[in-house]
This record gives C-alpha cells, structure tokens and sequence, in this order.
C-alpha cells in the first residue's frame, strides 16, 4: 500500500507511532546505518564512495524491482542469478557476432550492435520467465520449486552457450550502458544508476496507478477472492514471471556491459541478496503488501551495508553472516509489527 | 499412556472386550437382523435400514401427521451417568457461545446431541475433547471432576472425538493410524508384527475387513471412519463423540456404521452422536439434548417425544419483529434456469459435497430464498451456477439463453454476481484500501486509456455506494480489514452493485454481522429485487430467509427437497423439509 493509504489509516486511530515507526523502518535504518558509516570511516561519505555505492546497487536493484511483482504474489524466484548468466552471454555474444572471437574487441568487426544485444538479452529473460510461469500456473507446481528447477536449469544452459570460458571486450558504445556517466564531470551519475531509479519510477507507477498494478496487489492479497471478482489469476501470476525474466534481461546487459564481459558463473547468489533486498524494503513474503520504494530502500540498505563493512576491512565471509542475520531479523519485524498492528 | 507398559497390556484387553461382540463381520443385513427388539417388526425399506425398532419408527410417522405420540418408555432406561457436564459456558468476542449448558450421558446410550448451525455443539464438543476450554461449568466423569487441557488429556481419560474431517494421515498404514504415538514395540523399535496383530483385532470387530497395512489412503471415507473407531477403541474410551458420522455416507454405509455404533453400546461405551438428521434420532438414539443459541432448551428420552416437538426446539425464537411483512411481488421473467446440475465426488475429493439433479428457476425482481443445513449443498450450487466450480451434468440458462462458464469471469460478463459465503476468506482483501476492495472488478468504468487507474473516476464510484449503502468509514484509502463485519460485507455488496447484475448470488448475507447491520443489508437485497435484479439468497438463518425470500427452495444431502411460498412457509415446515426425507402433509402446497 502506497504510504497516503498508511496515513489515512492512521488518521482514525490518532497517530499511530509504532506503525510510523513500522513503516518507515527500512528507511530510519538506512539513515542510521549510513550515519554510523559516516562516523567510523571518514571515506564513506566521500561521492565517489556513494556513486560507487549506487553503482554496485543498480543492478541487484533491478532484479529486486522484478521480484517485488513476484512476491508481491505470494511467489518467489530463485532463477535469477541463472538467468542473468545465460541471458548476458547471449547478449555478448550477439555483441561479438558470435562466438569466434571471444576475447578481442570487435572494432570494425561483425557484431550486431549494443542494441540487437541488449534485445536479445530481454528476450531470453521474458522466454525463461514465461516457461516457469506457465510451469506455475499450468502444472500447478509451487513457485519455489519451479524456479528452483530453473535456477539449474539455467546455469546449465549457460555454461553449454558459453564452452566454460567468458565472452570479453565489447565495443565502448556497448560498455558505455555499464561504465558511462552522464552529468558534469564532479557530479556524475552513472548511466546503470540512471536505468534503475527510471525502472523503479516505471514500476512504481504501474504499481500504484495501473489496473494491472491493483491486479497484482489483489492476487497477492487474497487469491480466491481475486478469482470469484473475476480476474484471471493464472494469468496475473505468469505474468509476474516474465516481468521478472524482463528485469534479469536487462540487468543481465548491465552487468556485462559494466564488467565489459560475459560469463557462465556470472550472478551466482544474486537470488539471496535481491530476495533481501525485497524484504527488508518491507514486501511481505505472504504476498498483498509491499512497495516499489521500499525495494529500493532496501536495495540500497544492502548495498550501503556491504560498502561500509569493505571499508572497514571486514571479511566477505563475514558480511554474508551479517546479511543472513539482517534478512531474517527483517522478517521477524515484519511479523511482529503485523501482529502488533492487529491487535490495536 | 502413550508409555510401553500403556500399550502392552492393551492388546489381550481390546481383544477380550471385543470378543464378547456378537458378530464379527457386521454386514448390511445386520442392521436389520442383529437387533430385533421385543420381536417388533424390522423396518424393511432400504430407506429404513436405520429403522430397528417399528415401535419407534411409529410415533415418527404419527408426528408428522399430527397424532398423539405413543408412549414407548426407553428399553432399559439410562445407566449410571459417567459423564456430566453442568453450567459450561463459553464466551467468545462479541458472541456468547455456550450459556450454562448441562449435558449427562450415560454408561452405553446413544445420546442425540442436536442443533441449528450455530447453536453451540461444536463449541460443547470442543470443550469436551480438551480442543478448547470453558470459560465456567465444570466436567465430571466417573464422579471426579476433570480438566481437560488438550485433546490428548480427553482422550487419555477416555472421551475421544471423531470430527467430521478426519485426523488421519492417508499415507499411513491403518495399523499406523490406530496406533499413531502408541505403537507396540520396545522403546526404540516398533514391532510391526503386533502392531498387525492388534490392530485386526480391532478391525476385525468393528466389520473392517482390510490388511491392516493398507494405506488410509485407498480406504473409502465410510472404511476411514472405521479407522477412526478403530482408534477410538484401542485407546479404551468409555465416551466416544461422533460429529456428524453420517454426512458423508451412504445409505448402505449409514446402516453398516449403525450396526457398529449399537454393538460399542452393548460394550457399555457411551456415543454422543452429533447429527442433521433427525430420523437418525429417533432410529438409533437413546437420549437427546437440542441446543439452541448457545443454551440449552431440551434433554430427555427419545422415544417419548417426537419430530415436531424437537424441531419446536431447535428453531424456538420468534421470528424477528424487527421485519415488516411485505407483499410479494409479481415475479418477473425468468432471469436464471438451472436444469439437472449434477456433481460427483471424485477421487481427489472424496469428501465434496454432491449435487444431484438441481434445478431451480429463478425471477426478475423476486428474492429466491436457498434453506438448507450446512452441507447441503446450497453453497455448491451457488459456485457451480457462477463458474467458480466444474459440474458433471446440467445446465444453465440465462434469460432464456444457454450459457457455459469456464470461470467466474464468464458468469461475470453474463450479468452474474457473486457474494461468497466467506467475506474474509474469498471476498475481501483485508490488507487493501477499501476503494480497491469496492472496484477490483469494475476497472472498466474508472480507467483511463485502458490502462491507468482513474483515481477522481474511481472515489467518485467509492463514494457513491458509500452513500447508497451507508458504509461507514473514515476514508475509502483505510484498509478494509479495519471495518466492522457489516460495514465489510456492504463493501462486498458495493462491489457487485458498480457491476450492475442482472443476476446475484447472495451466500450467507449476514453471517457473523450484527443485528443493526443485519436489517440494513436485507433492506438493501430487497430493495436490489425491486430495481428488477434476480436475487438468489442462501441462508442458514430460517427467520433470515423467512423475512426476505418472496419464494423459498429447500436442499438436503445435494437434492432440492421442496419449494414453498413465504406465505406458507414457518420455520418448523422448513426444518421439516430440510432435515426429513419425506415432506410433512402440513407444509404447504407447492407453488409454480
């Protein structure tokens, strides 16, 4: 619900603080996370540090905005991490023209354009996406498991493209859609930051001010009665899928065009964070209840959270503890603060 | 008692207890043969196989026509009380459930426990079975008086429950199941030797002639149920509650489970049988005790009352003053015809409440009341018109059209609407705005380009079923789990009306929802009817459907079991024609 809704709701209770508080926890967090960063390590603050920050988030980000229509439905997709893999080697090697000349930098060679590439990558994400949302809806076979299947699945179609090695050296026009900026020179954004808060924009609005949106939010809250008002639930829930495979496809070009390459183990554990990323940013696994903003709260909090414990010298073994810790506390709030909200 | 010693000691002292019962395989003659009572004539009609005792099934005839019911004293009048339950009373938020209800049951009776829909049993029963416990009233068994804190504290004293549902686990052996938590065995292992040989035992007894090792799963439910006696038995219980047994039997199964019951009589347990059907009553029972609206209003000896009089019992209240009467109108034309709808249990759905042969006829600008007891069928019927569930046969014409619906939605574009009989569970969307819960499907009329939410089009729509319905609320942006039940359920009603039906199903209108509230929503159906919208109501409420319905259609087991006029209609004919197989002389000519 968008946060005019949570106001009224207060509206005829006085003001509630601990659902203030409850909402907007995500975001309190952040500030205080980043404020604690800020004390302790000088560089953090630095706008290098935060467009890094930002640029590191964009592309987790996007997969996060994908997964928030998902569990938006009570469902979840493992597959992501896979799909990103396959779907950023074909767009590589459709960049090089094929997969010949893996390694060296097609100047003047015979490779179709950062376009026919980023296209190619969208397609396989929509094909994958809509093959396990028909697998949902059509074999009745639980989410979990369906793209549990499809995150092998996956992964195995991406080491046969790729011949166990990577596809690397793109054309500049290419990498620029990882790797440019765009503003005055001190002050500029990088293009994967612009393309993830103009997804987010994109899908908050269809969200919040779409038929299709209310669609979503009704199906998630409450299937049956979606069904006897007559929506096509089937139909809403395959379609989450292949929005979802539309932000791997996308991310999945990102990705390669930042890392100036492509390759088979590429977005490995990227379910884990992005699935966080969703909750913490306060969506409800059960489905009905969640928000484009919240996601990119959530997004960031992560990502703001994995720069500060690299500054401060942290080992990644330790930050994933902290991220596993992080996700479940957010979930027992989420649970607390409903019960909480139902007995007032 | 889930402990070894418990269990090994068990096994010679079911087998000596069951070996005294006559006939090992109770067979369908039995229930006609095995209990000939003071040499009275066996009822021989297939549909009497319940009958044991011509004696008794006499007054049951007599009532129905009105005659004096002869005495038949009780054969061996009750034996001493085992248990007794005095003063229970139970309250839950906003409803008083239970009010100071006695119960006593004797040792090896068969005790009617009866009711309309929400008069209190199941909330007694789940005193009794330790599932939830009373707010005052004590429980004595044996003369002690006991606390049962959990299911398995009643069934360790004895009192054991079978529910309607099954607890079984259907990928388990039978043997499994009887002895689930207390099987045979050493402390580690269980032997699975004794667990076979004790449980035929059992099995044996009880007519359920089937390898203990079968799977619960490929039993059928009347074998199922066995298993759950089976079970019962073997945890020695002196009290054994059946709720509902019947319901989901046939009528071979019903006389089979009759036979079974008698025989645990004769062994000196006690049954509190727990059923819709009253001949049942006055077939196999003993004793009786009807509740009514949390209290109780009547216990004694079955054989010296009769239908009229239990029925007088359980619909009791008056119909509410607060109803005026109204003329019935004129029907319109015929809005909705169903023809033969007819649907079969399947495989995957043992436990689906059949439809039969249901036909009904339904008018513009008429209130068609659907009686019947929960599982009748009503609800069924309802779901399968609207496309929400298959049927195997039937079918469906709107005005004067034949329609298929794969779907709701179908139903939908053929000016069909639907109020579930769940508000929270299938209406609602409790965590959302109550402006989405009102147009989630009437996005035609408030969007823009096709595509995008017009929010001004879309308050306006709220706010004029706000004001048309006087649904209170602060904002149409507060979540419509917040509301009160009837505020909730007018918001279900504002849904279908932005639709405009033609037609509308309306299933169990103010369940749970005060009485204020309660009047508004049937002045709002009746008024929906004059704007010429067909109105189909299901209710478990007689003075419900009493007060509104112009013309009134009774269900039993699946079957349309009569039709009457609201004119000739009184709740004790309803109860009649909803709970005999036969419609009482007195209940009214039939119309159209």
């Amino acid at each position: 619900m968008s946060d005019s809704k949570a106001l009224a709701q207060g509206e005829d209770k006085g003001f509630d603080f601990f659902g203030f508080v409850a909402r907007f926890a995500p975001l309190i967090f952040l500030v205080a996370l980043m404020i604690l960063f800020a004390l302790l390590q000088p560089r953090f603050l630095s706008s290098i540090n935060l467009f890094n920050v930002m640029r590191q988030v964009s592309i987790t980000g996007l997969l996060a905005i994908g997964m928030t229509f998902v569990i938006l439905t009570a469902g979840i997709d493992l597959s992501i991490g896979s799909l990103v893999a396959f779907a950023g080697l074909v767009a590589a090697a459709v960049a090089k023209g094929g997969l010949q000349d893996r390694f060296t930098v097609g100047e003047g060679g015979i490779g179709y354009g950062w376009g026919l590439a980023a296209l190619a990558a969208i397609a396989v994400g929509l094909i994958g996406g809509y093959i396990q949302g028909l697998a949902i809806t059509r074999l009745k076979v639980p989410p979990f498991v369906v793209t549990l299947g499809g995150m092998s699945a996956f992964r195995g179609a991406a080491l046969l493209f790729a011949a166990g090695g990577p596809i690397s050296g793109f054309e500049p026009s290419f990498t620029w859609w990882g790797q440019g900026k765009i503003g005055p020179a001190d002050l500029a954004v990088p293009v994967p930051v612009i393309i993830f808060l103009a997804a987010a924009a994109l899908a908050h609005v269809a969200l919040r001010y779409t038929r299709y949106g209310r669609k979503v939010y009704a199906v998630g809250g409450n299937p049956e009665a979606a069904r006897l008002s007559g929506l096509n639930v089937n139909r809403m829930i395959c379609s989450v899928y292949v929005i979802m495979g539309f932000f791997a496809g996308l991310g999945a070009f990102v990705l390669s065009a930042r890392l100036n390459s492509a390759e088979a183990v590429a977005g490995t554990g990227y379910e884990l964070t992005v699935i966080a990323s969703v909750v913490i940013g306060g969506t409800s696994l059960f489905g009905g209840s969640g928000t484009i903003f919240g996601t990119v709260i959530g997004s960031i909090l992560i990502g703001v959270l994995l720069n500060g414990l690299v500054l401060m010298n942290v080992s990644s073994y330790i930050q994933q503890i902290v991220i596993g810790i992080i996700i479940v506390l957010a979930v027992a709030f989420d649970t607390f603060a409903k019960s909480r909200r139902r007995r007032i | 008692m889930a402990s070894q010693n418990g269990s090994r000691g068990k096994t010679s002292e079911v087998q000596s207890r069951l070996a005294s019962l006559d006939s090992p395989h109770p067979t369908f003659a039995d229930a006609k043969a095995t209990f000939p009572r003071k040499g009275g004539r066996s009822a021989h009609s297939p549909l009497n196989l319940w009958m044991h005792d011509a004696e008794i099934a006499q007054p049951l005839r007599s009532v129905m026509t009105g005659t004096e019911a002869p005495s038949t004293p009780a054969d061996e009048g009750p034996g001493r009380p085992i248990l007794k339950m005095t003063g229970v009373s139970k309250q839950f938020p906003g409803v008083r459930a239970l009010d100071g209800v006695d119960l006593e049951i004797a040792e090896g009776e068969i005790h009617a426990l009866l009711g309309e829909n929400g008069a209190g049993k199941s909330t007694l029963l789940k005193i009794l079975s330790g599932a939830q416990s009373a707010d005052k009233g004590r429980i004595e068994l044996f003369g002690d008086e006991v606390r049962f804190e959990s299911p398995h504290d009643a069934q360790r004293a004895g009192v054991v429950t079978i529910y309607q549902e099954f607890t079984l686990a259907p990928d388990m052996s039978i043997a499994e199941n009887v002895f689930i938590g207390r099987e045979p065995g050493s402390r580690l292992l269980v032997s699975w030797k004794r667990l076979a040989a004790d449980t035929r035992a059992i099995t044996d007894k009880i007519g359920l002639r089937r390898d203990p090792m079968t799977l619960v799963r490929d039993l059928s439910v009347a074998e199922q149920q066995l298993v759950e006696i089976a079970r019962a038995l073997s945890m020695r219980s002196r009290v054994i509650v059946m709720d509902e047994p019947t319901s989901a039997l046939s009528e071979a199964e019903v006389a089979n489970l009759a036979t079974i019951v008698r025989k645990l009589r004769s062994e000196g347990i006690s049954i509190i049988f727990v059923t819709h059907r009253l001949e049942e009553v006055f077939r196999l029972c003993d004793r009786y005790t009807v509740l009514r609206d949390g209290r109780l209003v009547g216990a004694g000896i079955v054989a010296a009352t009769n239908v009229d009089a239990i029925i007088r019992m359980m619909v009791g209240r008056d119909v509410d003053a607060l109803y005026g009467s109204r003329p019935i109108p004129e029907p319109g034309p015929i809005a909705l015809e169903v023809k033969g709808l007819t649907r079969r249990r399947t495989a995957q759905d043992p436990h689906a409440i059949e439809l039969i042969d249901v036909s009904l006829r339904l008018h513009h600008g008429e209130i068609l009341g659907l009686a019947g007891l929960v599982g009748a069928g009503r609800t069924e019927t309802a779901r399968a018109i609207f496309g929400a569930d298959r049927f195997d046969q039937g079918s469906i014409i709107v005005e004067g059209q034949p329609v298929s619906f794969t779907c709701p939605q179908d139903a939908m574009n053929c000016g069909i609407g639907l109020v579930p009989e769940d508000r929270k569970k299938q209406a609602l969307f409790l965590r959302l705005a109550i402006r989405t819960n009102v147009t989630i499907a009437a996005h035609d009329q408030i969007s823009r380009l096709g595509f995008f939410i017009d929010e001004r089009k879309e308050n306006k729509l709220v706010e004029q079923y706000r004001r048309l319905l006087s649904i209170r609320m602060a904002s149409p942006d507060q979540a419509a789990g917040n509301l009160s039940g009837g505020n909730q359920q007018k918001v279900v009603l504002a849904r279908w009306l932005a639709l405009r039906p033609k037609i509308l199903i309306v299933d169990e209108p103010t369940r749970g929802i005060d009485i204020g509230s309660k009047v508004e929503v049937h002045n709002l159906l009746v008024e929906m009817a004059k704007t010429g919208i067909a109105v189909l109501v299901i209710s478990s409420e007689l003075p419900e459907i009493l007060a509104i319905s112009d013309r009134i259609v009774t269900m039993r087991e699946g079957r349309i079991t009569g039709e009457i006029s609201r004119t000739d209609a009184t709740q004790e004919n309803l109860m009649a024609m909803m709970t005999l197989h036969e419609t009482p002389a007195n209940a009214g000519p039939k119309i159209n």
